[in-house]
């Protein structure tokens, strides 16, 4: 089947983005595609690149963007709660005068309209949030 | 009966459900959920919306947040009708409990049973929660 | 059609379970994830209504969470099923839609 996700908090904070790397883990190891792994309200924060938690814990933005590799996954994080949170990769950098960007390699910045799409698309879809 | 819609890219129709059960300004939720319907609208799809537990009190008349400084989201409600998004429903249960009755209200809603919310729900191809 | 709905967060702590049992229509699953799993446990004030929703409700717990908490699985009520992720992925796919009551 086709499944999508959604990540509605951010990573460390709320356990809702491991228990969604667990399931898209489990997902495709069972043979499902994962079509889109959507990351709105604070799950934008999954995806910065300058996280660096504790090397004795497990490294969430990373998890994801090998996940992403190893799979071909297309993580989005929207592009209105990405602005509001401070998520930022080369066009939003550019359109918006800022002095760095910081998405993680694997994540793309998008409009809520991925969500949609993926809920037309998908067979199923999940959310984990708070 | 009104014409079926042309619904996205050679006509899928999907039910897609909005469950908000939070109420507004404590938390993100119930305004960035409102920016997915209002987003979402263009897709043509076939939207509810229900409104259950403290999500009762997102819709209430009145709400004024100047002296709380923040974007007073809530009236956008009232754009609903206008992007063609009409099945808005409140629980029974939750408004009672609330003291509220639907002219507390500042939308057309229907008034559903806690049963019939969930039947509502087995009908639904992707339902959101925020 | 059947809906799978997840609870995430402990019933003492939030509603998300009360509603759940409120909304969900006989023949669909409740599946207990994160803190949601202390609501699985045997010996809680909630194993009557639990009981009682066992006859029209499937009811299934996420077992790693319950590790992760230093819940056992023979401390489980007996009218919920101790699940993986990879069960959690059966679920999903099996119901025709999942409803997260966060």
């Amino acid at each position: 089947m086709k499944l999508s996700v959604v990540v509605n908090e951010g990573p460390y904070q709320h356990q809702a983005a491991d228990t969604a790397y667990h399931f898209c883990r489990a997902a495709l190891a069972k043979g499902h595609e994962i079509f889109r792994v959507f990351f709105y309200h604070d799950g934008v924060n999954n995806g910065t690149r300058l996280a660096t938690p504790p090397q004795d814990e497990r490294d969430i933005v990373k998890r994801w963007s090998e996940l992403a590799e190893k799979h071909d996954l297309d993580l989005v994080v929207c592009v209105a709660a990405a602005q509001r949170r401070g998520i930022v990769d080369e066009d939003e950098q550019k359109r918006h005068g800022k002095d760095v960007n910081n998405i993680a390699p694997g994540f793309r910045i998008s409009g809520l309209g991925q969500l949609i799409e993926a809920g037309i698309e998908s067979d199923r879809v999940v959310v984990f949030g708070d | 009966m009104e014409d079926a819609p042309e619904g996205y890219e050679g006509g899928v129709v999907k039910k897609f459900m909005y469950v908000n059960r939070r109420a507004p300004h404590g938390t993100i939720y119930a305004q960035e959920s409102l920016e997915v319907v209002l987003i979402g609208a263009a897709f043509e799809q076939d939207v509810s919306i229900v409104f259950l537990d403290d999500g009762v009190y997102q819709i209430r008349k009145g709400q004024d947040t100047s002296a709380i400084e923040t974007k007073n989201f809530t009236k956008t409600f009232r754009a609903l009708e206008m992007y063609d998004v009409e099945k808005l429903y409140v629980e029974k249960e939750s408004m009672e409990a609330r003291g509220m009755t639907v002219d507390d209200l500042n939308v057309p809603v229907e008034m559903k049973t806690s049963e019939e919310i969930g039947r509502l729900m087995e009908e639904q191809d992707v339902i959101l929660s925020f | 059609m059947a809906i799978l709905h997840t609870v995430n967060k402990s019933p003492f702590e939030k509603n998300s379970l009360e509603t759940c049992l409120r909304i969900a229509i006989e023949g669909s699953s409740v599946l207990f994830i994160e803190d949601g799993v202390y609501g699985a446990m045997d010996g809680t004030s909630l194993n009557g209504k639990l009981s009682d929703a066992s006859n029209r409700l499937r009811f299934y717990v996420l077992g790693p969470d319950l590790r992760a908490r230093g819940l056992s699985e023979d401390k489980v009520m007996d009218c919920i099923e101790v699940i993986d992720y990879e069960g959690f992925v059966d679920l999903v796919v099996k119901h025709d839609a999942t409803h997260a009551c966060l």
